[in-house]
């Protein structure tokens, strides 16, 4: 078994805001993340994949139809965009690192015939990531 | 859903590895520089990973203000800007990085209670690492 990462970058606004809460309870929870306007992120993507190696090819998988597909369902979706307004799984859903993560998980784990998909990581910045290995 | 989150800090601090029981010979065959008498200093980075559920209401394993706030008030400023041989935790234990990890794990484990400690990780300088988990394996 040999597990493989690739990356990915992509930059998008957001704002954390429950609207179950009050004003001051938002505020107090989520501090400047709570500003009324949202803010931005450069973020990286790593994809991880594990598998064995195919004897022919030498691959775990074919490291550009990852690529292909993580263009496709990921940063499309995502690059450029204000996540709360513009993403449909953030409607209601406050879209936090960690439920970004999943949220990737959700989309990636369907579309990934070639190997299995073993843990999706996401940096917001250079000193905060999540991982999310698809556990509920 | 369970997930994983990770925070990276930064501390500098100084230390002299030496170890009582060896001779001068011994000291210096093992430790090489690092057991120069006046000690020399790291500017360390400290990994620390929480998992939990993920909070519906908040979309957060734990408010990353709690965790700033304990790691800065007990780690950041134990450590930082000090001479790691002179302080309690280091008497007869060598300061290494390794027991740094041990030492550091423990003050989270026993003190953090937001989220659950998985592990950490220290880097004290670019081209070493090292990671402790509490003694569990650690997952990739």
């Amino acid at each position: 078994m040999v597990y493989l990462t690739r990356k990915a970058e992509f930059s998008a606004s957001h704002l954390y805001h429950n609207p179950e809460l009050s004003p001051e309870e938002n505020q107090r929870i989520f501090g400047k993340c709570n500003n009324p306007h949202g803010h931005g992120h450069n973020y990286t993507l790593e994809v991880t994949v594990k598998g064995d190696v195919d004897q022919r090819s030498g691959f775990v998988v074919d490291l550009k139809e990852l690529k292909e597909i993580m263009n496709r369902e990921v940063i499309e979706a995502v690059d450029h965009r204000f996540l709360n307004k513009e993403v449909a799984e953030f409607k209601d859903r406050i879209p936090t690192t960690e439920n970004l993560a999943i949220t990737i998980w959700g989309w990636l784990k369907p579309k990934l015939q070639v190997a299995a998909l073993h843990r999706i990581r996401v940096y917001e910045t250079t000193d905060l990531f999540v991982d999310y290995y698809g556990e509920v | 859903m369970k997930a994983y989150l990770t925070r990276r800090y930064w501390f500098s601090a100084s230390h002299r590895l030496h170890c009582d029981s060896m001779s001068p010979e011994e000291n210096r065959s093992v430790y090489g520089k690092c057991n120069n008498p006046h000690g020399h200093g790291h500017n360390y980075a400290l990994e620390v990973t929480v998992s939990g559920r993920v909070d519906s209401g908040t979309g957060m394993i734990c408010n990353l203000v709690d965790l700033d706030a304990f790691v800065n008030e007990k780690i950041l400023e134990r450590f930082g800007h000090e001479n790691l041989n002179t302080l309690r935790e280091f008497q007869g234990v060598v300061p290494t990085t390794e027991n740094l990890c041990v030492e550091i794990y423990r003050i989270l484990e026993e003190g953090f209670h937001f989220a659950h400690v998985e592990k950490i990780r220290m880097e004290e300088t670019m081209l070493n690492s090292f990671e402790y988990a509490g003694g569990r394996k650690l997952r990739i």
